[in-house]
């Protein structure tokens, strides 16, 4: 196993609030990585921190051994960390298709060509297709996002992530919002990505959590509380105490 | 879609129709030449609305593409006036040399000044714009030994307009403006077609991309300081444009070209004609000026007044059921 993303010592401090406390944190690659802890644990603040939304107070972030703790948000994206929402953070006046046909461009370098149509590479629109049909946002594709129901909406904002062609992906609660129906669809979408692609993932639900990760880290008030494969944090009954005692997991 | 296989994707087949023309706006571009040839009479005041609609046009691409918020986009305008009179005066009469040259001067400017509206909100970027406007109005006014100071830049001759790489004899500008309005309109035309390859690439999407979502604009690679950048740039350019071509088809800059009015002016333009699909400046510019001299023809000293009132029947009632009357009584009439 490699590590691709890895924290050492994160700290990020909102004033007195230690949000992030001292995180030292392992991606492998190919992980199917699930991030779990109360509300407020700081998990959302830890995606913000891994993708340069927020600067850390201290601490490193490195990728592939390189250390990108002070790279721009859009440079780490460039390099494969890639991420979702836990609130849709769509292109709202775009439609579907011009939303994932731009985020393909980026990533294949043309989103510069001035001069050129958003739909004249036929690789973007095959690229493009596919996501489409995957999210089954097709029979949408043309219809302005704000106009967009709300289950359609947040298929688009998984979509946009994928069409980033990510090696590292962050979800940020996923399913949030999504009928109970659907939710395990969207996770055989997820699963569905290389093998060599690392999921990180923020969820709420104990089932999806234990039948998607490998591996657990379990954030209480910021730190590191507990981590290890979905078996030992799940039968770690100080884990059970703090977290899951609420819920029914057996 | 049962119907016939079709040898492209529906995806591939929408993209593709992406950037298609509308039949509208064929009707447009046909109708800006046809403007020329049947309205001779009118070619000073068609002039004028070309050259506001051009200014029009590059505050759009800021404001309505990019979401960048002007209360100063006067600077770029009186920038290339100046550029254009003062290169006329002092080194070549040539007009379409001193295009080039204001238009790269004012594309400087706003690539200089582009810094100053990448940070902050909406409120800070209204009143950076509106501050360096009076920056330049100052400059302007104190560099008297250049520009003429509060007496404006006078003495500026322009030279007939030759047509590059060929043998044709110059066009003087004449006094009922047919030649100034025949050069403002192929300028216009000119910038237009460029503008609307913009839009559609995927550069224009990135625009609309970051104006609607800043934070996943760079969630998806997008730098979106270097995409406002380039955008203030070029849309310097196409105001200095403007500023440029009444500069030399009139002979004349002043300081009232850097003026407050002037900013508000192709913002209400703007507004009238509708922002964010390129066209808004063009139907605005001909909205205000008719309005303007209708108004003024009829009672010249309440023009102000009337221009407001209608400024804000149009922003209440809202564009989309202004210019559709049918839509205003009986069901489905309120929002």
């Amino acid at each position: 196993m490699t590590t691709v993303l890895a924290t050492r010592s994160l700290v990020k401090r909102f004033g007195g609030l230690a949000a992030t406390n001292d995180v030292t944190l392992d991606v492998q690659r190919g992980a199917r990585h699930a991030l779990i802890g109360p509300n407020g644990a700081g998990k959302t603040t830890l995606i913000n921190l891994l993708t340069g939304v927020l600067e850390p107070t201290s601490g490193t972030i490195s990728l592939d051994g390189a250390d990108i703790t002070k790279l721009a948000s859009h440079l780490r994206v460039r390099r494969g960390v890639v991420r979702t929402f836990q609130i849709n953070q769509l292109f709202n006046t775009l439609t579907p298709l011009s939303s994932l046909a731009l985020a393909v461009s980026v990533h294949r370098k043309t989103s510069t060509r001035w001069w050129r149509s958003l739909g004249s590479d036929a690789g973007v629109a095959a690229e493009c297709e596919q996501l489409l049909g995957r999210f089954r946002l097709g029979d949408v594709m043309d219809q302005p996002v704000h106009s967009l129901a709300y289950g359609k909406r947040r298929l688009l904002e998984i979509a946009l992530a994928l069409a980033c062609q990510p090696r590292v992906l962050l979800l940020d609660e996923p399913v949030a919002g999504v009928p109970e129906g659907e939710r395990q669809e969207i996770f055989e979408t997820i699963n569905a990505l290389p093998a060599d692609v690392s999921i990180l993932l923020i969820e709420h639900d104990m089932d999806l959590v234990f039948n998607f990760a490998r591996t657990v880290t379990v954030l209480v008030n910021g730190a590191v509380f507990a981590e290890g494969d979905v078996q030992s944090v799940s039968q770690d009954p100080r884990v059970k105490a703090v977290y899951l005692g609420e819920d029914d997991v057996t | 879609m049962s119907i016939a296989p079709a040898a492209l994707s529906p995806a591939a087949r929408s993209l593709a129709g992406y950037a298609r023309w509308r039949w509208w706006e064929l009707a447009l571009f046909a109708a800006l030449p046809l403007s020329w040839l049947l309205l001779p009479g009118h070619a000073l005041l068609l002039k004028d609305i070309a050259i506001l609609a051009l200014f029009a046009v590059s505050l759009d691409l800021i404001l309505g593409y990019a979401g960048i918020v002007s209360l100063g986009h006067a600077a770029f305008f009186g920038f290339g006036a100046y550029a254009a009179a003062l290169f006329a005066k002092e080194v070549l009469p040539d007009p379409i040399v001193g295009l080039v040259v204001a238009v790269a001067a004012s594309s400087l400017l706003g690539l200089a000044t582009s810094v100053l509206i990448l940070r902050g909100t909406d409120l800070t970027r209204l009143m950076v714009t509106l501050g360096v406007a009076s920056i330049l109005y100052e400059l302007a006014n104190k560099l008297d030994w250049l520009t003429g100071g509060a007496d404006g830049l006078t003495g500026v001759v322009i030279g007939p307009i030759t047509v590059p790489f060929s043998a044709l004899a110059g066009f003087e500008f004449d006094l009922n403006g047919r030649v100034a309005y025949a050069y403002t309109l192929v300028v216009l035309i000119v910038v237009l077609l460029i503008a609307r390859r913009l839009v559609y690439s995927p550069f224009g999407a990135s625009l609309q991309a970051l104006r609607d979502n800043r934070l996943r604009a760079a969630s998806i690679g997008l730098s979106v300081p270097l995409r406002l950048i380039a955008v203030y740039t070029i849309a310097g350019g196409v105001a200095g444009a403007a500023g440029a071509l009444l500069a030399q088809t009139s002979g004349f800059a002043s300081l009232d070209l850097f003026d407050f009015h002037r900013s508000a002016e192709v913002m209400l333009v703007l507004v009238i004609g509708g922002t964010g699909y390129l066209y808004g400046g063009i139907f605005g510019a001909i909205a205000f000026k008719l309005l303007h001299d209708l108004i003024s023809a009829w009672t010249p000293q309440y023009w102000n007044f009337w221009i407001g009132l209608f400024l804000v029947v149009l922003v209440l009632v809202g564009r989309e059921r202004f210019i559709r009357p049918w839509t205003w009584f009986g069901k489905g009439a309120r929002p």
